[in-house]
């Protein structure tokens, strides 16, 4: 391994994108966000790239559109807001095709809302914010460290499929100082992008990239293209955690940061003679659905804890199908759940029967 | 036998599909013939709109991208910053880069983006049939103005050249017309030199293009030639506004 470093987590995002050969950013300015940008700022130019402070979020991720149908590993960065601004230009970069990084650093809403850490753009993300049958791969580190690997990961995972990749953290993972060990040499997989728009150079036909299909039979087929790759993606993309799930009484579902308060309520509750287990989902989308297919049989039940109002919750329910009851805990407004509320619910659920 | 008029190479052999006595076959045929002189073709990346010219991606040898409504001038931003040595042009209509994309024209513009616009000005949403678009003139009747455009109500028509004038870093800026051989022979030398200054390294051009839409108007392609000459160009005046005398 290479230099161990204490950062913050929105400097390792760039950092990492960087390492991933991106040398093209373009953004907008947002809480808590930022410094996803000031690196960029900072960095760019030393290496031949580019940075770009948008007139707006709809402005960066239409460049975004541009440069990545130019060939460039490109990302964008925003918050909540700005991702909303943003959704038109993700479906149209999902129907071209486009391989291209958007990290969401998620604050509370609805509106305005408030700058403190939320998971509430969950649905957004995964169920498709913006119009037109679409997926995303939606990855959600939990620590600095996993910040920096998946965000590596996330530009391989977009080249490779063709798709728009996004991670999705929270303030208090964007804003974290933790040690991050970084590698000597990311491994970066090359695909040939002879698709994009460079120049013809009078060699080739012209490369044309759209996302308009006015005849309806080529609509259909194009839309059923793109399902097909969604399904080649939940074959191989999907990334979880289980954790203390064998012979557990009851397994609670977190993603991000949440997941982290629910390892210590793990050793708490096991104090208290209660196995709890932990399904950790990493890639938000493709669902690990088959993680909880395996533990449906737990004795107790399931119980979902988010930063929301109760958004993955419904994964939860849909991949448990009925086998076991689906609980849910969470707080909103940039609250977070301490690990006694996290106890308590979990203790009022097992003894609930 | 010499030949003394062909498609040019630009131009792809397709049927295009605008209607009778509409300019946008004109105005393709202009940059076709450009991107030939130039012999720029191959290191060119145009950028399509949203609107009546929405795939004129398909009427182009060069590569060519798609965007979104009036997000032109993003998507071309993104692409030459990756390619700064390849040509970029944007094709825009005025619901596109005077309504939804005012933002993006403004401020590519104001960046200086070594880009290219041709600015297509009909007075009228083509595509979605005939609304009022923000060059529409005062008292002119669309199907959202059927009483006419009345100042207190819409507003007025947005003089985008004057407007981009004001920014630095537009570098060339001019208006042209399509209603005569005159004027398409002075559009296309505008639409030459727009390219030029690209090359040169100078900043953003723009050339803005007074055009028809005779179905929309509820003219004849005749009567419409001749309604632009007498109603459009009182209210924008033709020629250069800026950088008639940059070296390229």
């Amino acid at each position: 391994m290479g230099e161990k470093l204490l950062m913050k987590g929105n400097e390792v995002i760039a950092e990492a994108a960087l390492r991933a050969g991106c040398r093209c950013y373009f953004g907008y300015p947002i809480t808590p966000q930022t410094e996803i940008a000031h690196y960029f700022a900072q960095k760019m130019p030393q290496v031949g790239g580019t940075f770009i402070q948008a007139e707006s979020e709809i402005a960066a991720i239409n460049m975004v559109y541009g440069a990545a149908g130019a060939g460039a590993r490109v990302m964008t960065s925003s918050s909540s807001p700005g991702i909303s601004l943003k959704q038109e230009g993700i479906s149209y970069i999902s129907g071209a095709e486009l391989p291209a990084v958007i990290v969401n650093i998620v604050r509370c809403g609805p509106g305005l809302g408030g700058i403190l850490p939320a998971q509430c753009d969950y649905f957004q993300a995964v169920k498709g914010g913006g119009h037109g049958d679409y997926k995303m791969v939606v990855l959600a580190p939990s620590s600095v460290q996993e910040l920096y690997e998946l965000t590596v990961e996330a530009f391989n995972i977009a080249d490779r499929y063709r798709i728009l990749t996004m991670i999705m953290g929270d303030g208090i993972l964007g804003q974290m100082m933790e040690t991050v060990e970084f590698k000597d040499e990311e491994e970066i997989i090359k695909v040939d992008k002879d698709w994009a728009t460079t120049g013809t150079e009078m060699k080739r036909d012209h490369n044309t990239i759209t996302s308009i299909y006015i005849n309806p039979e080529v609509l259909e087929k194009h839309n059923l293209k793109l399902q097909a790759k969604y399904r080649k993606i939940e074959e191989n993309e999907v990334r979880v955690e289980t954790y203390n799930c064998e012979g557990a009484d009851i397994i609670v579902a977190a993603y991000g940061t949440v997941a982290r308060i629910v390892k210590n309520v793990i050793k708490m509750a096991e104090k208290e003679g209660i196995k709890v287990g932990l399904i950790r989902p990493i890639t938000l989308w493709p669902f690990p659905v088959a993680a909880f297919e395996k533990y449906s049989e737990v004795p107790k039940a399931f119980l979902s804890v988010e930063l929301n109002a109760g958004q993955m919750v419904e994964d939860v329910r849909l991949a448990v199908n009925g086998k076991r009851p689906v609980y849910f805990h969470g707080r909103m407004g940039g609250m977070l759940p301490t690990q006694k509320e996290i106890l308590d619910k979990i203790k009022e659920i097992v003894k609930g029967d | 036998m010499a030949v003394v008029f062909k498609r040019p190479h630009a131009l792809r052999d397709v049927p295009m599909h605008y209607c009778p006595g509409c300019t946008h076959g004109i105005i393709h045929r202009l940059i076709a013939e450009v991107l030939d002189e130039l012999d720029i073709e191959g290191k060119t990346i145009g950028v399509s709109p949203v609107g009546c010219t929405y795939n004129n991606y398909e009427y182009f040898n060069c590569d060519m991208q798609q965007a979104a409504h009036g997000r032109a001038p993003a998507v071309a931003t993104g692409i030459k910053r990756v390619h700064p040595d390849k040509v970029v042009f944007t094709y825009q209509g005025d619901g596109d880069l005077a309504a939804i994309g005012t933002a993006e024209i403004v401020h590519a513009a104001t960046r200086g983006e070594k880009i290219t616009t041709i600015f297509v000005n009909n007075a009228i949403y083509g595509m979605t049939s005939g609304q009022m678009a923000p060059t529409t003139l005062i008292n002119q009747v669309t199907t959202t103005t059927p009483y006419g455009r009345k100042p207190e109500l819409h507003g007025y028509p947005i003089k985008v050249c004057e407007l981009l004038s004001t920014l630095e870093g537009a570098v060339f800026v001019e208006r042209v017309s399509m209603h005569d051989i005159k004027n398409i022979m002075n559009a296309k030398k505008a639409i030459k030199k727009a390219f030029q200054v690209q090359i040169a390294g100078k900043g953003f051009s723009i050339v803005e293009v007074l055009s028809t839409c005779p179905t929309n108007w509820g003219k004849s392609p005749d009567e419409a030639l001749k309604w632009l000459k007498d109603n459009m160009i009182p209210m924008y005046p033709l020629g250069n506004f800026k950088g008639k005398d940059l070296e390229v």
